[in-house]
C-alpha cells in the first residue's frame, strides 16, 4: 500500500544517514588515533642493538599425521603437544622423544582446532563437527579415549579455534558463525557468547594476564576485536587489514597482540595507543600469513605462510631476522613452547617439526 | 600495488600478486627477454631460463638469497604461472633449463574446477596425436586407464570430443600449436599434478564458501555444454551469514564508535618506550634470543634439566624475575609462596589469600559458583570473618549486592581493588624484605648445576658468580 511504500522509504533513508554518521565517525576515530602517533616504533627502537644472527634448527620431524595437520599446542609441561588433522585424527606427542601417547579418530574431517588443558589431563577438539568436544587423557594405553568424549560446545558453523582459560572447567571457542563462545565444560552451558565479527571468525587468544578478563579474536571481516569476558561486550577494535584475518596472537606482556593475514602481512597492535603500530611484510613474501606467535620476550615473532615458509620478524625493528624452510606445503600453525624453548610448526604436508635455536 | 590487486577481487589475493608479478616478468622494457630458440632441427619459440627468472625476482623483489628466489619462483609455478617446457613437475631451478608463460586464460583466478570428463578428452586427444612431445608420462597412462574404466559408458562421447579437440588443433600455426599445447599441459600438471607433488589446488575449507563469484557456473575448458557441466559448483556458494547492516547493526556501531572516541589514548613515543623496556627486560629469559644458562633442554638433549626447574629450588635467574612485576612473582608458584610468607609476617596475608580464593572462583565449574562465592564471603567480608580485609565502602556496597546473585566476577571489583592495593604496597616492601633479598643474595653465592651424565655419576658443577 501506499502508506507502507512510504514508511518502507522512511526505514531506508534513516538507515542511510545512520551509515553516513558512523562513517564519519569512523574518520573522526582514526583522526584521534593518528593525533598521538609522534613517532613510529621502528624509529624509536634504531637505537637498540641489532639481534645477531639466528640460526635455528628443526631437530624433531613428527611423523603420523595421514593428512593435513591444522592446528597443534603445548602441554604446560614444555615437551608434550596435541596436533589435530583433515582426516579427524587427533594425536599427543611426547615431542621429546617423539612417542605417541594418544590417538582419538574423530566422526568428521578437519579437526581445525585443538587444545591441551592446563591440568595436562584432557585435550579439546573441534572443527567441522561445528562442535568443541574434550576428551580426559587416560594413564592407560589401552582406554579408548572416544568413550570418555565430551561434547561441550555447540556452534552453528565450524569450529575455527578453542582455548581452555586458566582451568579445564572453562573453553572459549571460536568458530565460522561469526561468533565467540565460552562454555562449561562440566555442563556444557553456554557462560557467555560474543557478537561483532561480520563474517567467520578464524583465531582466538586468552590475554595472558593473571588479573584481566579479555581476549581478542580475528576473522573474515578483516577485523580484531577485544572482548570483555565478562560482559560479552566489544571493548576495542582494529581493521587495518586487507583481507581475513587468519591467527590473532597476544604480546607476553598483554598490552598488544599480533596478527596473520590473508593480505600477506602480519601486524602489530597496541591497545593502549589503541592503533596498528607496525607492519611486517616485504616485497618477496607474497602469500598469506596463517599463524602467528611470540618468542618469550616478544623480540621476535614467528610467523608461518602459505608458501611453506616461517619469516621470523624483529618486532621492534619491523625487519626480519631470519627465514625457515623445510615444510613441503602450507604451514598452519606455530607455537612457541611455554618455556620459550622451542618452537613446534604443523603444516599441510602431514608433519610437525620442532625447532629451536643453535648456538655454537 | 597491492591496494589495486585487492580492489580487482577474486579468489586469491596472492594471486593477483602473483599476477601482477608475471605480467611484469613479461613486461618488454622491464622484463625478462622471451625469445626463441634455435635447438638442433627444431625453435623452441617463447622461452626464458630460470636463471633469468630468478635473477628477475631477485632484482625485482629485492631478494638477496639466490634459494629464496628459487623458493618462491618454484610456488609461483607450481600455481600454473610459468612452467618448464621439459618436465611435468613445476618448479624453478637456477640455470639454463627452459621455462615458458601461461596464458592468462588458464591462470588460477579464472576459478577453474575442470571436471574429469575435461581430463579424459585431454588424456585422449594426447593419445591421438603421434608426436614424442605428447606421449603420456606413466601416471598419465594410469590416469586415463582409470578414467576409461570411470567413464566406461561415456566413452565414446569423450572420444568424440577429444576427435574434435584433434581437428581444431591442427587447423592452428605450427609454432602457435607448441605454445599452446604446452601450455595445455601446464594446466593439467596444476590441476592434476605428478603423484607426489603438492596439488596447490587445495583449498582451505574455511575459506571454501565464500567464493567472491557466487554465479560463476562450472566451465569446461573445451567448451562442453553438458548437464552436471552447466550446474553451480557446490563450493560457490554465497556466504549466508553475512550479516547486513541492519539499521539495529548501525546504531550499535555507532554506539561503538562513540564509546571508542571517548577512549583515553597513550602516544606512541610512549607505548614505544614501554614495549622496548618490556622486551629487553626479558630477553635474557628468552631462548631464541639469548644462549641461556643452565642450557635449553633440546639443544641438550636433557629434560631432567625441566624437572631441576620444577624442584621447589628456583634459581637466582627465576627469582629476579619476580622483581619484573607482581604479576610474575604470582605467576611462579615458589613466588607467590614466598610473597605469602612475607606478608603473613606483616599480617596482611588475607589480602593474598583472598585474591588467590578468587582466582579459584574463577576457574570452577558453573554448579559450583555460588557456593564458592558465599564461602569467600564468610571467610574474608562478612562482618567477623575470619580473615577480614579491608574494602572501601564502595567496592564493599557492590560486592555485597553482586553477592545476591552470586557469580563466578560477583568480587571482580573487590579484587581489582585488593590487587592494587597489594601492587602499591606491600609488593614494594617485598622486594627491599630480608625475605627475598637474602634468599636472592644466597643463590647468587653458589648455583649448583646437577647433571646426571651417561655415565651415572653425579657430576656437581660449583660456579662463583660475584
Amino acid at each position: 500500500t501506499h502508506q507502507m511504500a512510504c514508511q518502507g522509504l522512511q526505514g531506508g533513508e534513516t538507515v542511510a544517514s545512520l551509515k553516513r554518521e558512523s562513517e564519519s565517525l569512523r574518520k573522526k576515530l582514526e583522526e584521534e588515533r593518528k593525533k598521538l602517533s609522534d613517532i613510529e616504533l621502528n624509529q624509536v627502537a634504531e637505537k637498540i642493538e641489532v639481534l645477531g644472527p639466528l640460526s635455528i634448527k628443526t631437530r624433531r620431524v613428527l611423523k603420523g599425521h595421514g593428512n593435513k595437520v591444522l592446528c597443534m599446542d603445548w602441554c604446560k609441561d614444555k615437551r608434550r603437544l596435541v596436533s589435530s588433522s583433515q582426516d579427524g585424527k587427533v594425536i599427543v606427542w611426547d615431542a621429546f622423544t617423539l612417542n605417541k601417547e594418544h590417538g582419538v579418530a574423530l566422526p568428521c574431517t578437519w579437526v581445525m582446532a585443538c587444545a591441551y588443558a592446563p591440568s595436562g589431563c584432557a585435550v579439546a577438539c573441534g572443527g567441522l563437527d561445528n562442535k568443541c568436544s574434550v576428551f580426559p587423557l587416560s594413564l592407560d594405553k589401552n582406554e579408548n579415549l572416544s568413550a570418555k568424549k565430551k561434547s561441550v560446545a555447540m556452534h552453528t558453523n565450524y569450529v575455527s579455534g578453542c582455548t581452555f582459560t586458566s582451568s579445564d572447567m572453562q573453553i572459549l571457542t571460536s568458530s565460522g558463525d561469526g561468533t565467540c563462545a565460552l562454555w562449561d565444560v562440566e555442563s556444557g552451558q553456554l557462560l557467555q557468547s560474543f557478537h561483532g565479527h561480520t563474517a567467520d571468525v578464524l583465531s582466538l587468544d586468552l590475554a595472558p594476564s593473571e588479573t584481566g578478563n579479555t581476549f581478542v579474536s580475528g576473522g573474515c571481516d578483516k577485523k580484531a576485536n577485544i572482548w570483555d569476558m565478562r560482559s560479552g561486550q566489544n571493548i576495542q577494535s582494529f581493521e587495518s587489514h586487507e583481507s581475513d584475518i587468519n591467527c590473532v596472537k597476544y604480546y607476553p606482556s598483554g598490552d598488544a597482540f599480533a596478527s596473520a593475514s590473508d593480505d600477506a602481512t602480519c601486524r602489530f597492535y597496541d591497545l593502549r595507543a589503541d592503533r596498528e603500530v607496525a607492519v611486517y611484510q616485504k616485497d618477496s613474501v607474497i602469500f598469506g600469513a596463517s599463524t602467528v606467535d611470540f618468542s618469550l620476550s616478544g623480540r621476535l615473532l614467528f610467523a608461518g605462510y602459505n608458501d611453506y615458509t616461517i619469516n621470523v620478524w624483529d618486532v621492534l625493528k619491523g625487519t626480519r631476522a631470519s627465514i625457515l624452510f623445510g615444510h613441503e606445503n602450507r604451514v598452519s600453525r606455530v607455537r612457541v613452547s611455554p618455556d620459550g624453548t622451542a618452537l613446534c610448526s604443523a603444516s599441510w604436508d602431514n608433519t610437525l617439526r620442532v625447532s629451536w635455536a643453535a648456538y655454537l | 600495488n597491492k591496494k589495486a590487486s585487492v580492489q580487482r577481487g577474486g579468489v586469491n589475493i596472492a594471486n593477483k600478486t602473483i599476477e601482477d608479478i608475471v605480467t611484469r616478468i613479461q613486461d618488454e622494457t622491464e622484463g625478462v627477454p622471451i625469445r626463441t630458440v634455435k635447438s638442433f632441427m627444431t625453435k623452441i619459440p617463447s622461452v626464458v631460463t630460470g636463471t633469468d627468472i630468478v635473477q628477475w625476482l631477485m632484482k625485482n623483489l629485492f631478494i638477496e638469497d639466490p634459494a629464496e628466489a628459487m623458493h618462491i619462483g618454484s610456488l609461483i609455478a607450481a600455481q600454473g604461472y610459468f612452467f618448464p617446457i621439459s618436465d611435468h613437475v613445476l618448479s624453478l631451478k637456477d640455470d639454463g633449463t627452459f621455462y615458458r608463460f601461461q596464458a592468462p586464460y588458464f591462470w588460477p583466478s579464472n576459478c577453474w574446477e575442470p571436471e574429469n570428463t575435461d581430463y579424459a578428452i585431454y588424456l585422449c586427444k594426447r593419445t591421438m596425436q603421434n608426436k614424442t612431445r605428447l606421449e603420456l608420462a606413466d601416471y598419465e597412462a594410469e590416469n586415463l586407464a582409470r578414467l576409461q574404466r570411470a567413464f566406461a559408458r561415456k566413452w565414446e562421447f569423450i572420444y568424440m570430443q577429444a576427435e574434435a579437440q584433434v581437428k581444431i588443433d591442427r587447423k592452428k600455426d605450427k609454432t602457435e600449436r607448441k605454445i599452446l599445447d604446452s601450455q595445455e599441459r601446464a594446466f593439467w600438471d596444476v590441476h592434476r599434478p605428478v603423484p607426489g607433488c603438492v596439488n596447490t589446488t587445495e583449498m582451505d575449507i574455511r575459506k571454501c564458501r565464500r567464493m567472491k563469484y557466487p554465479h560463476r557456473v562450472k566451465k569446461s575448458v573445451y567448451g562442453l555444454v553438458e548437464e552436471g557441466t552447466q550446474s553451480r559448483s557446490p563450493i560457490h556458494t554465497p556466504s549466508h551469514h553475512c550479516r547486513k547492516g541492519t539499521k539495529e547493526d548501525v546504531e550499535k556501531e555507532i554506539l561503538f564508535l562513540n564509546t571508542q572516541l571517548d577512549r583515553h589514548r597513550m602516544k606512541m613515543s610512549k607505548v614505544a618506550e614501554s614495549l622496548i623496556s618490556y622486551t629487553e627486560q626479558y630477553m635474557d629469559y628468552d631462548q631464541f634470543v639469548t644462549a641461556q644458562e643452565p642450557s635449553n633442554p633440546w639443544t641438550s638433549d636433557d629434560p631432567s634439566l625441566w624437572d631441576l626447574e620444577a624442584s621447589k629450588e628456583p634459581s637466582q635467574q627465576r627469582m629476579k624475575k619476580w622483581g619484573f612485576s607482581l604479576e610474575e612473582a604470582l605467576k611462579d608458584p615458589s613466588g607467590q609462596e614466598l610473597f605469602l610468607k612475607f606478608l603473613e609476617s606483616e599480617f596482611s596475608s588475607e589480602n593474598l589469600r583472598f585474591w588467590l580464593a578468587v582466582q579459584d572462583l574463577k576457574r570452577m565449574p558453573q554448579q559450583d559458583v555460588a557456593q564458592r562465592a558465599q564461602d569467600i564471603w564468610a571467610e574474608f567480608l562478612a562482618e567477623g570473618a575470619p580473615s577480614s580485609i579491608n574494602l572501601d565502602s564502595h567496592s564493599y556496597e557492590r560486592t555485597s549486592q553482586n553477592l545476591k546473585d552470586p557469580g563466578r566476577y560477583s568480587y571482580e571489583d573487590a579484587q581489582d581493588h585488593i590487587y592494587k592495593l597489594m601492587k602499591s604496597d606491600s609488593y614494594t616492601r617485598f622486594l627491599r624484605s630480608n625475605v627475598y633479598q637474602d634468599l636472592l643474595m644466597a643463590r647468587k653465592k653458589v648455583s649448583v648445576c646437577l647433571s646426571s651424565s651417561s655415565h651415572r655419576s653425579i657430576s656437581v658443577y660449583i660456579s662463583c658468580i660475584n
